[in-house]
């Protein structure tokens, strides 16, 4: 019981609970149905780029170029549909949506696996480089006209609630999917030896491989596994915004790190869960979003979330250092 | 390096990596002067050239100086933009309708001083959140890219800021005989840095410290003060990139360079800086950034639909990221092999693979 | 399954142009406890790697249960039921004992899914087997180091494993805990699992062991039954000499002046040592040993003020120090040479020069630019003075011999003029020959005046040295034993005694591990 009261995951709890209160004092209308919806929706994209970079700031890496990955794996998928004029299902956009990811990350991991290289310069560099050749050799036109199997998608939803001008807001389909995805990464990470070999790697990368570990096999299931989600975050993406704009997503990835290092995550590895990733996400979204709702123009936004970032790992990293030299070198 | 003053040929022969920079260098120019003679080797286009490097060149600069001490400065661009719009803020306030020569030159000083303030400041600030909070750089930097950038968004409200003084463009697009006064602000700017680096004990500190920043524990450095004058060097060139860019534009913006950041960690990997910490040289950077202004003008010429040549030189810079950072893995992996010191004795600790133990992943 | 479980055949493996190991054989047979011995720099590690599949040898073969292998992956060598217990203990500090212990397992079997109640399960047998009691759900990097040893020990046991390989693996366990290894050893031989057992403490090689292998610089000795060794014939192999191991040591004056050179007085630091009390003076060597997490690094460390004790004084020559930071330590003229050179001491892809003038560039510096002359004097002054051995200064220190890079850490030390200095295993990791001549210099540096602290390990080494022990345990001075008369074998007793001989003091707390009888 005691370490959950220290968990970094509880002070997180803490602290989302204490700034709804605030946010809500201030302007009750935090706490309507819309604005949870709203919430919710604006998360859900956010919220599945983040369970691949919690899975790889576990492993002790850290990745960049997932937003662009999400980006050019709908924007390459929405073409090719709409080339093949094809109107079905959504499955068949997130499948291709997906492998185009998968594909792109498994670039990343090859280069990071094989060749050792720093794993934030390399997606540095593996970033500019989808986004250049997406840009170049896909296209830089918006996509308005989505495949329907898409457009339908983003309708779809689970709930709805009017508001007082009688819109009504509904509560997108693809929260589904971000539960989903959260459930099954938590269950990889808890209960199956890959899992726990993305631990042990972030914990102790010499350690994991004396103990027989598949080192490269590991790193590239990461970086595959994170390009897979960025796809479907892509096709979500677009469902909810109802087009496919090459420039969208891209300077995201800001918010997307920093909601898992909220969430607890050591940036150096080994440790972070599924659920402070979450509430990481929750985080970010309601600051993002409840800045308007408290009165304080948009334009603050950057700075806010600057300062979010700061405190939030600044804290971490002040209190790992007191815990550290505590535990210094003993001999 | 502690040698006698190297000749030329030996200083190439003994960095591998300058030579084969040299040649790069070289054989961009010839290739492009080749496909491109009448727009490449043109006087106004190397003059071109000339304006925009230098900006570009104290940003990465002060991205150098970060990687190596083992960390890296990812909000020099938002360092750099905040200085310039505070200077231009305070230049075209304080400079009434037809005031006195000396008037229009106090407040450029005053501007200008405020720029560079600013940039320690900032740099200070990163240093401080570094080296005493002991948030990991990507992070802070990170963190306080947003929050600079941020507040410069807030001062300006997303618009330019237009109508600097003329006095002031001078040191953006004037001249001093044939040679473009930013170039050669540039040239005394980076005369000083390699100075500092090479020759100074806080240079050679900062050294140590990416090296190892444990043993430079151990040793008596002071790990704390040398992170913060780091950021603090890299924050003052970044403030006075800031200063160059609304000099050569005439514009103050918020959001200015933001490919920058890139390019400048490119130039530096490319330039033979360890991004991981403890190695560079300012030749290299200097080299490789000539390199890629080569590369970067000959695509301009490359006019396809417009913006074409921008996207492409996107995905060039990645590219070349890559391949430096391959080409530099299997160097080393090729230099572990070759004997060292001749002798019988075996190491008590080696590395269990060759990259070595503990290679810290960014 | 043949009896023969491990078979290494002319084994050669060189790094970097250094060999480590040269045309090596080793065998190991069912049930048998064999001790692989060797001085610091024979290749021990090495042999381990290449056996556990971590690092590929260059030459020979490795036949595990009769298969032969040219390459070994080491998930190859845990299938075939080879397990290490490292020196460094390869634990995963961001993860549970339970999960740490029952790791291997779970790996061999190619389980995919984890059931957490199975990993309890044989995280609880593997520590009954070994007697102790401790909070499974613990994180590893919370624990102090000799949980952390037993948990790596419990880890190897932990499932049908052929041969266990422990790589000194009695550093931090008292003299009971060690008593329970043997117990476990034997009942481990029982099964059948062979045990190769690495340990430079020679009392132990000769208990445990059936069969001995000694190494010298990378190769082959000679090996037999241990029945036909004793002490002196196992160091002379080891060593390639006869050293005379009760050689007495060379007391100097003890202090010229009534003033102490370094006085401490009831230091404490919370959570690693308290009420340390002693004094050096001028010319004096002192040493200072202890089982591994007894507080003596801790103690020196404070001393160099990396982490400052938070009560107590110090005082040097008599006057009150404030040592709060490194450089507080190092402007009263305190050194200290590492105990981990490679990573503490050394900037192993700089220069000779540059590691060696590291610590006074600050003091050679002429209106503020390095001065070149300068430098280049000290860098030749201190290879010279102690015969560092290389062709150029200008060479990465990496390229050195573990001797020569010690040198070079101590050079570093005595280029700022320290007035005490510590040394933390000043020759762990170097050879025979480096070793003597070093302690000829810290000799040297005592007849000079300066006041030696060595904390070391290598009882004979401070038995040769020092003119005083100080033996530490868990946190306390237990007692200030004189050189003069000690044998070896009363130091390895009072390190593991709970009480000082003359039963006065505090008796040191039993700390948080049970015992437990074991079964």
């Amino acid at each position: 019981m005691k370490k959950i009261l220290r968990s970094s995951e509880f002070f997180v709890a803490l602290v989302v609970m204490v700034l709804c209160i605030i946010i809500g004092l201030i302007n009750p209308v935090f706490f309507s149905w819309e604005n949870l919806f709203d919430l919710l929706r604006s998360g859900v994209v956010t919220g599945i780029l983040a369970l691949g970079c919690l899975i790889v700031i576990v492993s002790g890496g850290t990745d960049v170029s997932f937003a662009t990955i999400a980006i050019f794996a709908v924007y390459l998928a929405s073409k090719i549909l709409i080339a093949w004029q094809f109107d079905g299902t959504v499955l068949v956009a997130f499948l291709l949506s997906a492998a185009i990811g998968t594909v792109l990350g498994l670039f990343n991991g090859a280069l990071i696996a094989w060749f050792r290289l720093p794993t934030m310069i390399v997606t540095l560099g593996t970033s500019s480089i989808f986004r250049g050749a997406m840009l170049v050799f896909i296209g830089t036109f918006i996509i308005n006209k989505l495949p329907q199997g898409i457009l339908a998608f983003g309708q779809a939803t689970l709930a709805q609630v009017s508001n007082a001008n009688g819109a009504v807001i509904g509560l997108p389909v693809s929260v589904v999917i971000f539960f989903g995805a959260a459930v099954l990464v938590w269950l990889m990470m808890k209960y199956t030896m890959l899992g726990r070999g993305i631990y042990a790697l972030g914990g102790d990368r010499v350690a994991a491989e004396r103990a027989g570990l598949n080192v490269i096999g590991i790193q590239l299931f990461i970086y595959g596994l994170v390009g897979f989600l960025a796809g479907i975050s892509g096709v979500v993406h677009a469902s909810l915004v109802r087009n496919v704009n090459p420039f969208d997503l891209i300077g995201t990835e800001m918010n997307v790190i920093a909601a898992v290092v909220l969430g607890g995550a050591r940036i150096t590895g080994g440790r972070g869960t599924v659920f402070g990733t979450i509430l990481g996400v929750m985080l970010v979204v309601i600051m993002n979003n409840s800045l308007i709702l408290l009165g304080i123009p948009s334009y603050w936004q950057r700075a806010a979330i600057g300062v979010l970032i700061l405190l939030g790992t600044g804290i971490t990293a002040w209190q790992s250092k007191r815990e550290s030299a505590a535990n210094l070198l003993e001999s | 390096m502690f040698d006698k003053l190297p000749s030329i040929t030996s200083f190439i022969s003994r960095d591998r990596n300058i030579g084969r920079l040299l040649g790069v260098a070289l054989f961009i120019l010839i290739i492009l002067s080749i496909l491109n003679p009448g727009l490449f080797l043109t006087v106004s286009n190397f003059k071109s050239m000339a304006y925009q490097l230098p900006e570009f060149g104290l940003l990465a600069m002060a991205i150098m100086i970060a990687l190596l001490t083992g960390g890296i400065d990812l909000s020099a661009v938002g360092i750099a933009n905040l200085s310039g719009v505070l200077a231009a803020l305070t230049m075209i306030r304080f400079i009434p309708q037809g005031a006195a020569g000396w008037q229009i030159t106090l407040v450029i000083g005053a501007a200008v001083a405020l720029g560079l303030v600013i940039g320690a400041i900032c740099g200070a600030i990163n240093g401080f959140l570094i080296g005493r909070i002991g948030i990991p750089a990507i992070l802070a930097t990170l963190g306080t890219m947003q929050l600079f950038t941020g507040i410069s968004i807030i001062i300006t409200k997303g618009y330019a800021v237009l109508g600097l003084p003329d006095a002031f463009l001078y040191f953006g697009n004037g001249t001093i005989g044939i040679f473009p006064v930013p170039l050669l602000i540039f040239i005394v700017i980076a005369v000083l840095f390699a100075l500092l680096l090479n020759k100074t004990a806080l240079g050679q500190e900062l050294f140590l410290m990416g090296t190892n920043p444990t043993a430079a524990k151990f040793t008596g450095l002071d790990n704390f003060r040398l992170t913060l004058k780091t950021y603090m060097v890299s924050g003052l060139l970044s403030g006075l990139a800031g200063l160059m860019i609304i000099a050569r534009t005439n514009s103050a913006k918020a959001d200015y360079g933001a490919s920058y950041t890139l390019q400048a960690i490119v130039v530096a990997v490319m330039g033979g800086v360890d991004p991981a910490g403890g190695a560079g040289t300012v030749i290299g950077l200097v080299l490789a950034m000539i390199s890629l202004q080569f590369l970067s003008s000959g695509f301009n010429m490359l006019r396809v639909g417009g913006s074409f040549s921008n996207y492409f030189r996107e995905l060039v810079w990645g590219v070349v990221l890559i391949l430096v950072m391959v080409i530099n893995y299997l160097d080393a992996k090729k230099r572990a092999r070759t004997p060292q010191e001749s002798g019988t004795d075996a190491k008590a600790q080696m590395p269990d693979t060759a990259a070595g133990a503990g290679s810290a992943q960014k | 399954m043949p009896d023969q479980i491990l078979n290494v055949d002319n084994l050669s493996k060189s790094f970097a142009g250094v060999r480590a190991l040269q045309g090596v054989n080793l065998t190991m047979e069912r049930g048998e406890i064999r001790c692989l011995v060797g001085e610091n720099g024979c290749g021990k590690s090495t042999l381990i790697k290449v056996i556990a599949g971590v690092v590929q040898p260059d030459e020979g073969t490795v036949t595990l249960n009769g298969r032969q292998y040219r390459q070994i992956r080491p998930i190859d060598a845990i299938r075939e039921g080879i397990q290490v217990i490292y020196q460094d203990f390869s634990l995963f500090p961001n993860l549970t004992v339970a999960e740490n212990i029952a790791f291997n397992y779970n790996l061999a079997r190619k389980k995919q899914l984890v059931n957490w109640r199975d990993i309890n399960r044989i995280a609880r047998e593997a520590i009954a087997k070994i007697g102790v009691d401790l909070d499974l759900g613990a994180y590893v990097e919370d624990l102090p180091v000799a949980d952390k040893q037993i948990i790596a020990i419990c880890r190897a046991i932990s499932q049908s494993a052929r041969l266990v390989i422990m790589d000194e693996p009695t550093t931090a366990l008292t003299e009971k805990e060690v008593r329970a290894l043997f117990n476990v050893i034997k009942t481990l031989q029982r099964e059948g699992i062979a045990i190769l057992f690495v340990s430079h403490k020679l009392n132990e090689v000769l208990e445990i062991s059936e069969k001995i292998t000694i190494m010298r610089n990378g190769r082959n000795v000679t090996d037999g039954n241990t029945a036909g060794f004793d002490r002196a014939s196992l160091v002379k192999h080891m060593t390639g000499r006869e050293i005379n191991e009760t050689n007495a040591a060379i007391v100097p004056q003890a202090g010229n002046g009534s003033v102490p050179l370094l006085q401490a007085e009831n230091l404490s630091c919370r959570g690693r040592f308290a009420d340390v009390s002693f004094s050096l003076a001028a010319g004096e060597i002192i040493g200072i040993t202890g089982l591994l997490g007894s507080g003596r690094t801790e103690l020196a460390l404070s001393l160099f003020g990396i982490r400052p004790a938070d009560a107590g004084t110090i005082s040097i020559e008599g006057r009150p120090a404030e040592i709060r930071s490194v450089q507080d330590a190092v402007r009263h003229g305190i050194g200290y040479v590492p105990e981990d050179r490679l990573i503490e001491g050394l900037f192993l892809e700089r220069s000779i020069g540059s590691n060696i003038v590291a610590g006074t560039l600050r003091r050679l510096t002429r209106r503020g630019l390095i001065n070149r002359t300068a430098v280049g004097a000290q860098i030749r002054q201190w290879t010279e003075n102690l015969h560092i051995n290389t062709p150029s200064p200008e060479l990465p220190v990496k390229s050195l011999s573990g001797g020569n890079q010690q040198r070079v850490v101590l050079a570093k030390w005595l280029a700022i003029n320290p007035k005490i200095l510590i040394m933390n295993g000043p020759t762990v990791g170097v050879d025979v020959g480096s070793k003597a001549e070093i302690h000829q210099i810290i000799r040297d540096l005592a007849r000079q005046g300066i006041g030696v602290i060595i904390i070391s390990d290598d009882l004979p080494e401070l038995l040769q040295n020092c003119c005083r022990i100080l033996v530490m345990r868990k946190g306390r001075v237990l007692e200030e034993l004189p050189t003069e008369g000690l044998s070896e074998a009363d130091l390895t007793h009072r390190l593991s005694a709970t009480t000082p001989a003359p039963a006065s003091g505090t008796p040191a707390h039993s700390g948080q591990r049970k015992q437990v009888r074991p079964s």
